[in-house]
Order: structure tokens, then sequence, then C-alpha cells
């Protein structure tokens, strides 16, 4: 039987057997996201899950900081000098062929290296054009991505998250119970020579489909790899064919991590599981969480009722998991700015997307362009070697004469690229219609932004608190998917809503973007900080949060959407240090003018 | 330990029509432009780009020439025009990656280093751009590419040309090719630049139809398996498709467009107000691949309608406050025109 509390159980033996799974057919499932704070519980699945590998097969760590030539493969510097022709060096990514390759702190590795492994893993081949090199090199490997992102932050980017099979969570597991190891390599071994003879039976494959669509798991790749895990738990349970139970481990570990909807439950269907006020106890038969090879004694159910099962069972164990998360979440966002996040701040001079290189002199700061020096340099040798010949020194016909002229330093593109933190006031009577601007704006904002790729986030306070609506996005589709089903009414928690808004800024300024608060309201608070009521105490706490935005230094906008200029919101808007602007009617077109102004971006000709 | 496994057969795709349709419509004739796949993660845009490779019909070249120049046209480069006597040979159509991170002188060219080092001889390494000459140009993840790189590439794709100044080099070769863009629209929009320099746009989901999804499965599993026998299982009707292409191609410049059907894209294009020319000519030249694929000698209403959502999806005025998505536009218009 599953107590309420189950997915905190089994966590480590789901953990342990997605390893298990992951090292019987090494390269196949892609490899797990590991999301744990870093400690002795994660060390010690690593060095099991390396365990389980073996010990012949390479471990490679992808630092956070590792320079796109480590990553890739480029051009080896000294050995090119030393014989007179490119010498090829190979990459972390080559050098992880056959074995494991570690991600510290993916959730901060920028999309497009994650684009780039993620096409690694698909094809199985390493395509890389730099240093003057083509690279291709077959490699194949599983990425373990460490993941130490709190719920509310973003976390490993969706190009590889959605080609690692497992999701890992190890948050809640006691270091007691990481000691032990419910899987050998013995166990593995033997599944690893089993694996060729196992089935996917069609009762399982479709009953598997029809769960990942019932879940709205849209990817097909997901189904594929959910047919691919049932496979491997079939083959480290010692079966040719697989059946029920390795249904159920392949929905727990692939398709539920990955699940965006509660399947429709008949009678009095929750559209909103977050909100549940508690779990439904799930009443359902436990499968064999340690993935060991003794089968119990289980009555096989009719394996063409699996699909209900499946189903049946995703319901049991999903809100639980719904709630979780969004308990955590919260948390997380009442959790004032703790800093310290490593590798979050970084020298400016050398951030930023690389646009090219440019002539320039060598400096503290920047980063020389080795290749293109050489490039430059390369047509004057002969010429240079004369001059010197003819000046009396000695000229070696294998050094490089490289001058001041032929330097080439790479250049970053790093023209402030703001984000646009829309805090919207959805409460009270007139919150639609405001919302409804605050969306347009949005869109227009978005719409006009892309091609200076900056970004737009929205944060919504009403009743008890503030959502982070839109998390920060240059995506318009992404946008509008977030927006439609923004609702509105209830109490006013303006400083919940700046806590939060800070918050967002804070982090977007140490990914290097320029923050930008555009708050929508009338300024009048009657929800005080903790979610208590008492105008006097709730208008104390705004003004609080709003000097603390001041004091943070950041730029802001507060648009006074009540139907006369207020003087609550004139008071707010000098105490945040922001521009106060009456605007009773805001309609979306001018709203967006406005921010323009303020991030000083050039207002685009509207075309009619 | 890695070895190159054959990919995943062309006509083994499951349920990806649009973006078949699109790709075998190019491949008839190149000049419909390039075609930009937009759509979520695992629906198969890469799978699909990736199959194309094999199934196209090998194409005649100069022998050692680096842009695979054609022996039979008047577009070549400055030393095959120079030569004598051209050697000709069969080689597979190049379909070249363009990888992220790239650097630009691996795109565009660029002094190659060793005779620069050694011999002091000023030589032209050259880039992707001359490799992807009359064939096709695959860009993963194309809304994440850098922006130098893509300035690069739209010049490049609209004058059928690199010019390449560098280095004391200059140099110029033709660089014909179809660009291939595939992206997930939640990582970012594109440039609307960017967006016109592609023929076709499809939108690609994946199959909600559980039938279809058992089958992507399958096929899936027995392809990783077996790949070599996989790929063997399906060459049958990959030839089939290669055939049909084959006949398309001699068929598609023999094929008739009447005033009417003219006057049809024509009316489409005003009603749906798409800027500029470009628009309707895709519209017309995919219309006429549709038909030539078909074995129709005759373009009618119905290959229009077909080409019209891929040829103008992305060329509609956007206006964000609008929440019609653009093939419900084009779909509305399109029942209007032919019903009304």
């Amino acid at each position: 039987m599953i107590a309420p509390d189950m997915a905190e159980d089994m966590r480590w033996a789901d953990a342990c057997l997605a390893a298990a799974l992951i090292a019987i057919a090494p390269g196949l499932c892609g490899g797990a996201v590991v999301s744990a704070q870093a400690g002795p519980v994660r060390d010690n699945w690593l060095a099991g899950l390396q365990a389980l590998y073996g010990e012949a097969r390479p471990v490679r760590r992808l630092p956070v900081n590792a320079a796109p030539q480590r990553i890739l493969g480029g051009l080896d510097l000294a050995a090119t000098l030393k014989a007179g022709h490119p010498v090829m060096q190979r990459g972390l990514l080559s050098e992880a062929d056959g074995g494991v390759l570690v991600a510290a702190m993916a959730e901060r590795m920028p999309v497009s290296l994650a684009a780039q492994i993620g096409g690694v893993l698909d094809t199985h081949q390493l395509i890389a054009e730099r240093d003057g090199l083509q690279i291709r090199s077959g490699t194949r490997f599983d990425l373990v991505a460490l993941d130490e992102s709190l719920e509310d932050e973003p976390g490993v980017p969706g190009a590889l998250a959605e080609r690692l099979c497992f999701k890992v969570s190890l948050d809640g597991v006691s270091l007691a119970d990481s000691r032990d190891w419910p899987v050998t390599p013995d166990d593995v071994a033997a599944a690893r020579k089993r694996l060729a003879q196992v089935r996917l039976s069609d009762e399982v494959c479709e009953a598997l489909c029809s769960a990942g669509l019932a879940l709205g798991v849209h990817s097909a790749r997901a189904a594929v790899m959910a047919g691919r895990v049932a496979r491997l738990h079939a083959a480290l349970c010692g079966n040719t064919v697989t059946d029920k139970d390795d249904a159920e481990a392949a929905l727990r570990l692939v398709l539920l991590p990955r699940a965006t909807q509660v399947p429709e439950i008949e009678v009095d269907a929750d559209d909103q599981p977050p909100e549940a006020e508690e779990p439904p106890p799930p009443e359902q038969d436990q499968s064999r969480a340690d993935g060991a090879g003794d089968n119990e004694d289980q009555q096989q159910p009719d394996l063409s009722q699996l699909a209900d099962i499946l189903v049946e069972a995703a319901k049991a164990l999903l809100p639980a998991d719904l709630m979780a998360k969004a308990a955590a979440a919260k948390a997380a966002r009442q959790r004032a700015g703790e800093a310290g996040r490593a590798g979050a701040m970084q020298k400016a001079s050398t951030r930023g997307r690389p646009t090219g290189t440019r002539k320039g002199e060598l400096q503290p700061g920047v980063r020389l362009n080795v290749v293109e020096t050489l490039r430059a340099a390369a047509p004057w040798q002969p010429l240079r070697r004369r001059q010197r010949e003819q000046a009396g020194g000695e000229a070696a016909a294998n050094r490089i004469e490289v001058r001041k002229q032929d330097i080439r330093i790479n250049r970053f593109q790093q023209h402030g690229e703001t984000t646009a933190i829309f805090v919207v006031d959805a409460s009270g009577s007139s919150a639609l219609n405001r919302l409804a601007e605050a969306k347009g704006a949005v869109e227009l904002l978005l719409a006009d932004c892309y091609v200076r790729r900056d970004q737009v986030a929205l944060i919504a306070f009403r009743g008890q608190g503030a959502e982070l609506v839109l998390p920060p996005t240059r995506s318009l589709v992404r946008a509008k998917r977030c927006l439609t089903g923004l609702s509105g009414g209830g109490g006013t928690p303006l400083a919940n809503a700046l806590e939060a808004a800070a918050l967002l800024a804070d982090g977007e300024r140490r990914r290097g973007r320029t923050p930008v608060l555009v708050v929508l309201t009338d300024g009048q608070a009657n929800v005080t900080r903790d979610g208590g009521h008492g105008r006097a105490q709730a208008r104390a706490d705004a003004q609080e949060a709003a000097r603390r935005i001041r004091m943070a230094g950041l730029t802001g906008l507060l648009l006074d959407i009540s139907p006369r200029p207020s003087a609550a919101a004139a008071e707010l808007a000098k105490a945040m240090g922001a521009l106060h602007v009456p605007l009773p009617r805001a309609d979306a077109a001018k709203v967006s003018d406005l921010v323009r102004t303020v991030t000083g971006a050039p207002a685009p000709a509207r075309a009619g | 330990m890695s070895t190159t496994r054959p990919p995943f057969p062309f006509s083994a795709i499951v349920g990806q029509q649009d973006v078949c349709r699109a790709l075998l419509a190019t491949a008839v004739d190149p000049l419909i432009g390039g075609i930009l796949i937009f759509g979520d993660r695992g629906t198969g845009k890469s799978t699909a780009v990736r199959a194309l490779a094999r199934l196209l019909p090998p194409m005649k070249a100069v022998e050692g020439c680096v842009y695979n120049c054609d022996p039979d046209s008047e577009r070549m480069c400055d030393a095959c025009r120079s030569r004598d006597k051209r050697k000709t040979v069969t080689i597979s159509v190049p379909v070249v990656d363009l990888p992220l991170g790239a650097t630009e002188d691996r795109v565009v060219g660029a002094l190659d280093l060793e005779s620069a080092l050694t011999r002091g001889e000023k030589v032209l390494e050259p880039g992707l751009l001359a490799r992807a000459n009359r064939g096709f140009l695959y860009i993963d993840e194309v809304n994440l590419l850098e922006d130098h790189i893509v300035d690069l590439l739209l010049d490049v794709a609209a004058s059928g040309e690199n010019v390449i100044e560098r280095e004391g080099l200059s140099v110029r070769h033709p660089a014909r090719f179809v660009l291939i863009g595939s992206g997930n629209p939640e990582e970012g929009e594109l440039r609307p630049q960017l967006l016109d320099r592609f023929g076709l746009s499809v939108d690609v989901s994946t199959p909600r139809d559980l039938k279809q999804r058992v089958e992507i499965v399958r096929r899936r599993e027995a392809y990783e398996r077996d790949p070599g026998g996989f790929s063997t299982q399906w060459h049958g009707k990959d030839v089939a498709l290669r055939r049909k292409v084959v006949r398309a191609r001699g068929l598609v410049r023999e094929v008739d467009l009447s005033d009417e059907v003219l006057e049809l894209a024509s009316r489409l294009c005003m009603e749906l107000g798409t800027d500029g020319l470009r628009g309707e000519l895709t519209l017309t030249r995919t219309a006429r691949a549709f038909a030539a694929l078909d074995g129709a000698r005759v373009v009618t209403a119905k290959h229009v309608r077909a080409a019209a959502v891929p040829a103008l999806r992305h060329r509609l005025r956007r206006d964000p406050l609008d929440d019609t998505g653009s093939d419900v536009r084009i779909e509305r218009v399109l029942a209007d025109v032919f019903e009304g």
C-alpha cells in the first residue's frame, strides 16, 4: 500500500532504479535530470551510478564555466604551433563517449549550448564548426544534468530536459537512506545480456501511449522513452516481455514527471489540483520499487485493461506531486533574497554572446582570439622573416612573427538587454479591464522587442498573494499561452507583489539583464504582508517594500490606474523612486510606449 | 564505441504529412526557397530533415570542385570556368548542418591557416556555405542562432553568392542552397528578415491520435534495436518516393498554370494582405511542385489550397492583439475565396 507521502518514501528507490536502467544500456536513455542541492546524498547517487556503469567507462564533469573549446573541442594551440598545421583537441563531449557526462548547475547552462548537447544526444554525433576546424566525431554518452534551481526558478533548459529519460529528485532523502543501494552491478550485467531479447508488448505500448495522452504529455519522444524504459525495466526484472510492473515503472519514472494535466476524473472534476486542500489518499497496489529481481506473487491483471489501470495509478500519484510542487514554490517565493549563489556575477567585459572579432589591443579583461590573430599574421610571415634577417636577427623558420596590429580580440554583445517586469493589480472590480490592458501591453512589447531580444514578465496580485503569471520570456507564443485565463478580483496585497517583483528583478540582474519594473495599481493596499487585513498596516508594508526597491536601485514606472490621480499612488511611486504616471484609462499601446521610453528602446513604426 | 547508424527512413515517419510534403516540394523545386519548421519538442522535426538526405536523388558535379558546381550550368565558380576539361562525377546532394556556435570563419570560409603559416600562401579554406551549394543548409534551433551569423546568412541567401573579403582574401563563389530551419517557438521568435527568407513555413505538433502514437513508438523501437535492418526494410518505400521526386522534377516545368488559377492565387494574397510579391510567387511555385508530385499536368485549385497555408502563414501582418492564429485566418480567407 502506498501511504500519502509515498512520493517521499520512494524517492531514493526510484532514483536508484533510474540509475540502474541508465547503466543497463549506456547511451540509450540519454540520462537524467537530478534535482538536488549539492551534498552527500547526491554524491552517493552519482557514485552508485558510476559503480553500476562499470569502472572502464569514462566519467567527465562539465563545469558551468567551461569554455566552448573544452566542451566541443577545438584547436590545440601548443601542438598546432609546434607542428605547423592545425592539431585538434578533443572536447568533453567526445571524451565522454561511452560513459557519463555530469553537468554541474545545468539550470544555468546557456540555451544554445543545451540545444547543441541535445543534438548530440539525438544523433550521437558531435558537429561543430569552430577555430577554423570542422569537428565531426561520433559520441554517445549519458548526461546527468544536476539541477540546483529553486522551485520558482527556471530549471534545466527544455531542449536538454526533453531528451533525458529520467527526472530524479533527491530532495528530502536522508543520508542514512542513501547508503542503501538496492541494485548490484551483477543485476545490471545480467540485464544487459537479456536486453536484446526483451520485447515491448503491444498492451504495454498502447497503455503507455494512452496514459501519456491522458497526462498531457504531448512529446512523441516521451512516449518512445516510456517504451524504452519499460523494456529496460523488464530486462532488469528478468523478463523477456514487458508486463504491468514495467509499465508502471515507466509511468512513474518517465511520464509522471512530464505530466501537464491531471487525467480527467468523471465525478466532481477538479480543474486546479494545486489548490486542492488535501491529496486524495491513493489506494493502489505498490509495485516493486527496488527493481531487484524478486518477482512478488502478484495476480496478473487483465492486460487489456492496463491503460485504465495506469491512468488510475497516475491519478493517485499525481495530485500529491503537484501539491508538493505548489507548496515548495510558495515557500521559495516567500524566502527573501538569499544571496551567494555560485556563478552569479561575472565580469561584464567578457560576458554576453560573442559577436565576432575585431582589431584591438591586449589589455586585461579582453579575450584574445588566437585563431583569428594567427590568420591575420599569416600572410605577412615571409616578409617579416626577411625583414628580421635583414635586420640581422636570427630567423627561425618555425617561429611565427606576430605583431601588434595582428591582435584580434573577441567582441561580446551586451547592449543592455532589458526585462520589463509588469506588476499588475488584479484586485477589485475593474481588475478585468486592467488585466486586459496589461496583457495587451505585454504582447505589444513582445511583438516589437523580439528584434532587440528583450524579455517581458508579468506578476499579477490579488486576494492573498502575488503570482508570477509569466516568467521572463521573449516568446510571444508562450506569453499568450500563460496570459489566457488570467483572472481577477479580491483584495490588494501590494506589499507581497512588490517583494516578488524585487526578487525577480534581482534574479534578472544576475543574469546580466536590466530589469525595469512597471507597476499598474491605484496604490490602495488592503492586504498586509503576511496575508492579514487592515488598511493602515497594509499600506505601511507596501511603503516599506517600495523603499526597498528604491534602495536596490531598480528602475521603475508606476502607472496610476485609479479614476483620479490618487495620493496613495503618488506616495508609493515616491517611495519606490519610480516615475508616477496617472493613466486612468491605460490602453495597451500607451503603456507599451511608456515602457519603451523608460527602457530607452526606440519606438517602432507601427504598421497600421 | 560509437558507430554511425543510418538515419531513420523518410518513409517510416508517422503523421508528419505537412513537413514531409513541404520537404519533398523543395526537393522538386529548390527555387521555392527554404522551409521553416516550428513546433513543440519531440515532434520529429530534425528526424524528417535528416531522413531527407538519404532520399534525395544524386546529382552531377564537376570533379574536384569544392562548391559542387553543376557541369551543365552557366553559374560556375571561377576555378571551374577556367578549367579546359571538366570531368563529371555523381555525388549525393549535400545536406549540411550549421551547428549553433559555429564561428564566422567556418560559415563563410577563411584563410587556410596551414598553408598560410607554412608556405606563406593565401588560400581560401571554404566554409559551410561552399559545401552547401546546390544542396540544403540545415539549422536546428534556428531561433537561437547568433545574430551576426544570421546577418551573414540573410545576405548570402538573398544573392545566391558568397563574397569573402577578409585577411587579404577576395573571393566570390556561388552559394545557392535551400535553407531549412527548425525550432521551438517557446525559445523565442525569429527575426522578421530571416522569416522572410524561408519560402515555406510549417507548424508541427505531435499526433494526438492513440494509434499513430503507438505506431511511432513501435517503429522507433524497431529502428533502435536494429537500425540497419530497419533501413533495409523501408528501403523499397524510400526508393519509390525518390522515383516520385525524380519524375516530378521532370514534370514541374511543364505543369500548366492556367490564368484562373493564377488569379485565384493573387486574390488569396490580396485578401490576406501579405506583404510583397514573394508570397504570391512562392504560392504558385509550391502549388506547381505539389501538382508535379501528384503526377498532374495541370495545377488545380486543390493544389493552391494545399500550398496556401505553408506558403503564406508567415507572411501575414501580425497583430499582437488578435489572438487568431495565422492558420485560422488563412483558412477563413480560403473558405471565402474558394466557396464565395
